[in-house]
C-alpha cells in the first residue's frame, strides 16, 4: 500500500489502529502479518500469523530498524505491526522532562 | 496527523481523567473532546474560515483550540493586552472568523466587520448538547494549518507564524511520553493563550494525562494560593513571573512542598533569581526550556540533573550552566552558523540555526523562511560549547556595534546582575557619530555608575563597559516576560 505520513490503517485480525508517523512509497505494512486496511474497508477472518501475536500498546511507537517507517498505536490490539512478515520494532525513547 | 489524534487517544486511554479545573467538577478528557465536536459543528455551520479566541484561559479555550481542528479552521488567539488600534488592525487580519470573546472584550471587536462572535460563557453553554460533528471525522492532512500565532511584535508589525498540525504532532509525539503522568499530577499555567508555551502546555498535557489548572491573569500570591489549594505538582512560568514569586515566598516565609517540577522560558533568566529559586526550592526539579513560537515550543532544555550540579558547584564552567539552554532535543538538529551560513566550532558565537518535524519557520504573508535544506535561521545569537550546551545571547537585533565590534547585551547584562546592588538592567546600543553606536546600561537598583562601569571593564574588557548608565524604578517588560528594548530605545534616544 502507499504510505504517508497521517495516513490511519486498522488490523485486518485485531482491534489495532496505526496512524503512520514517517514513511512514503510502496510499503507491506501489516498486522499480525496480514496487510492492514484503510479505515471502512471490511476486515476479513483471518487471525493473527503465529509469531506476530505480541501485540500493539496504546501510545507506543513502532518502527523498522533504519527508522524509515514509523507507525503510531492509536488502538491497541493483539496482532504485532510489522512490514511483510517481520515485525516492527517498539521505539524506545527517554522520557524528557516536561517544558511546557 | 491532526492535534485531535492527540485528545483521541487520551479519551481512549484514559478518557474518565479530569484534564481541565478541579477534579471531580473539571472537564474530563471524553467530555472535552464531545464539547470540541459541538464547538467544531457550530463553526462549520457559522461558515468562518478561522476560529479566533480573545479571552484570558478557562475551560472554554481548549474546547475552542479542539474545536477548530474539528472543523478544519486555524486557531487564532489574539492578545487582549494590545491597544485598542493594534487589536482592531489584528481582528481585521483574522476575518472571516468565528470569535470566542470574554465579555469584557466584546465591546473592542463589536464592529470589526466578517466576525461571528461568541461569548465565553455562551459559547460553553452551547457546547454542553446538541449538535456535533462526526466521531473523527476531522481531516488528517499533516499539512492543514492548526494555528496561526500573532508574534510578539517586540520590533515591529506582528506576523502571523504558520503552526501546521505535522509541526504540533510532531513535537508533542517527539518530547512527550503517552499517559506519562501519574493520576495525582496537575499543572498551573499561567501563560496566556496567545503565548505557544499557553498552547504547547495544553497539547502536552493532554497526551500525557496531566490535569490542566488554568490561573487566567498571574498574579504571584494567587499563584502560590493554587499550588496548594490544587496540589499542583508541575508549573512553567516566564523569568518575571519566578522573579516575583521568589519574592512573595519569601516575604510570606511559605514552601510548597506540592511542587514536583518548574519549567520556565520566554526569556532571559537573571542568575541571581534562579540560583534563590533553587534554594526555596530544594525538592523540585527545574526545567530551562528554550523555543520560539515558529519551533512550536521546545527546542531546547537544561534539565534538573543540570539544574542542582551547577547550583551546588563553585566551579565557575559547571556554575555558567545555569545560564545555559541545556542541550538540544534529540529530536532536532541545532546548529551554529556565521553570517555566510557556514557552521562554526563550538565555542564561537553565531546564529542559532535548527531543523525538524516541529519546525515550522513560516508565516502566513511572507512564507517559508526556512533554507533548501530545511533550516530554520533564529535570529537568536548564540554559541554550543564543547559538551553541547546551548547558549543563547538574544536577538542578532539586539548587538550592538560599538566601533566594528559587535558585542552582546546579554553578556554585558549577566556581568552588572552578578553586583548586589542591582536588581535588573538592560543595555542597548545608542546611535552615536564617532563609533557608530555607543553601550548605555538602563540600571534598577543603587549600584554607582563608576563601580558597574569598573566591574565591566574587569571581568569582561573596558571597550564592552557602558559608555552611559541611567536609573529607572523598572524596565518595562510585556506581560510573557520579553524585555522591550525599543521602548528603552526611543526614550534614550529622546533625551
Amino acid at each position: 500500500m502507499e504510505l504517508r505520513p497521517g495516513l490511519k490503517l486498522s488490523s485486518a485480525v485485531c482491534s489495532t489502529e496505526v496512524i503512520v508517523v514517517a514513511g512514503n512509497g510502496d510499503v507491506d505494512l501489516t498486522c499480525g502479518g496480514v496487510p492492514m486496511l484503510a479505515p471502512g474497508a471490511e476486515a476479513g477472518n483471518a487471525g493473527p500469523i503465529d509469531g506476530l501475536t505480541e501485540g500493539t500498546m496504546l501510545g507506543k511507537r513502532y518502527c523498522d530498524d533504519d527508522g524509515t517507517v514509523e507507525v503510531l498505536a492509536t488502538k491497541p490490539g493483539d496482532g504485532s505491526v510489522g512490514i511483510g512478515q517481520t515485525a516492527l520494532s517498539l521505539k524506545e525513547a527517554k522520557p524528557l522532562p516536561a517544558s511546557d | 496527523m491532526n492535534i485531535l489524534t492527540l485528545l483521541d487517544m487520551a479519551v481512549s486511554g484514559f478518557g474518565d481523567r479530569t484534564a481541565f479545573g478541579p477534579v471531580g467538577t473539571g472537564l474530563t478528557y471524553a467530555e472535552l473532546l464531545e464539547r470540541s465536536a459541538r464547538a467544531g459543528h457550530s463553526f462549520t455551520e457559522a461558515g468562518t474560515e478561522r476560529v479566533s479566541f480573545l479571552d484570558v484561559s478557562s475551560p472554554a479555550l481548549p474546547v475552542a483550540l479542539f474545536g477548530a481542528a474539528y472543523a478544519g479552521q486555524p486557531f487564532v488567539p489574539l492578545n487582549y493586552r494590545l491597544a485598542d488600534g493594534d487589536l482592531a488592525a489584528l481582528a481585521e487580519r483574522t476575518a472571516p472568523a468565528s470569535l470566542v470573546v470574554g465579555s469584557d472584550q466584546a465591546p473592542r471587536v463589536a464592529s470589526t466587520p466578517g466576525l461571528h462572535l461568541s461569548e465565553r460563557d455562551q459559547f460553553l453553554a452551547a457546547t454542553e448538547s446538541g449538535d456535533a460533528l462526526d466521531p473523527s471525522a476531522w481531516s488528517m492532512d499533516p499539512d492543514d494549518i492548526a494555528v496561526l500565532l500573532y508574534t510578539s511584535g517586540t520590533t515591529g508589525e506582528p506576523k502571523a507564524a504558520v503552526l501546521r498540525h505535522k509541526n504540533l504532532v510532531g513535537y508533542i509525539l517527539g518530547s512527550v511520553e503517552f499517559m506519562g503522568a501519574g493520576e495525582d499530577e496537575a499543572t498551573l499555567v499561567s501563560v496566556p493563550p496567545y503565548h505557544i508555551a499557553g498552547l504547547a502546555a495544553i497539547l502536552s498535557s493532554v497526551y500525557a494525562g496531566r490535569r490542566i489548572v488554568q490561573l487566567p491573569t498571574f498574579d504571584a500570591d494567587t499563584w502560590i494560593d493554587l499550588v496548594l489549594a490544587e496540589g499542583v505538582t508541575h508549573a512553567m512560568v516566564v523569568p518575571t513571573m519566578l522573579a516575583r514569586i521568589v519574592e512573595r515566598m519569601t516575604a510570606r516565609s511559605i514552601e510548597l512542598p506540592s511542587l514536583r517540577a518548574l519549567s520556565y522560558g520566554g526569556g532571559r533568566m537573571p542568575l541571581p533569581v534562579i540560583d534563590q529559586a533553587l534554594g526555596l526550592f530544594p525538592e523540585t526539579r527545574f526545567v530551562n526550556a528554550y523555543g520560539l513560537t515558529e519551533t512550536s515550543s521546545t527546542i531546547s532544555l537544561l534539565g534538573p540533573d543540570d539544574h542542582r550540579q551547577a547550583h551546588a558547584s563553585d566551579d565557575a564552567s559547571i556554575k555558567r550552566r545555569l545560564t545555559s539552554v541545556g542541550q538540544p532535543l534529540p529530536t532536532l538538529e541545532v546548529s551554529i552558523r556565521d553570517d555566510e551560513g557556514v557552521e562554526v566550532p563550538s565555542g564561537t558565537p553565531g546564529e542559532v540555526w535548527v531543523r525538524g518535524e516541529q519546525v515550522a519557520g513560516e508565516y502566513l504573508q511572507q512564507g517559508s523562511k526556512l533554507t533548501a535544506e530545511g533550516w530554520f535561521p533564529t535570529n537568536d545569537g548564540g554559541e554550543l560549547d564543547a559538551n553541547g550546551y546551548l547558549y543563547v545571547t538574544g536577538r542578532l537585533d539586539d548587538v550592538i556595534v560599538r566601533g566594528g565590534e559587535n558585542i552582546s547585551p546579554g553578556e554585558i547584562e549577566d556581568v552588572m546582575l552578578s553586583h548586589p546592588d542591582v536588581r535588573d538592567v538592560a543595555v542597548i546600543g545608542i546611535p552615536n557619530d564617532q563609533w557608530g553606536e555607543t553601550i548605555a546600561a538602563v540600571v534598577v537598583g543603587s549600584a554607582t555608575e563608576a563601580d558597574l562601569k569598573a566591574l565591566v571593564a574587569q571581568r569582561l574588557r573596558s571597550s564592552r563597559s557602558p559608555d552611559t548608565v541611567v536609573y529607572r524604578d523598572e524596565l518595562p517588560y510585556n506581560d510573557t516576560g520579553k524585555l522591550l528594548r525599543r521602548v528603552l530605545r526611543a526614550e534614550l534616544a529622546e533625551s
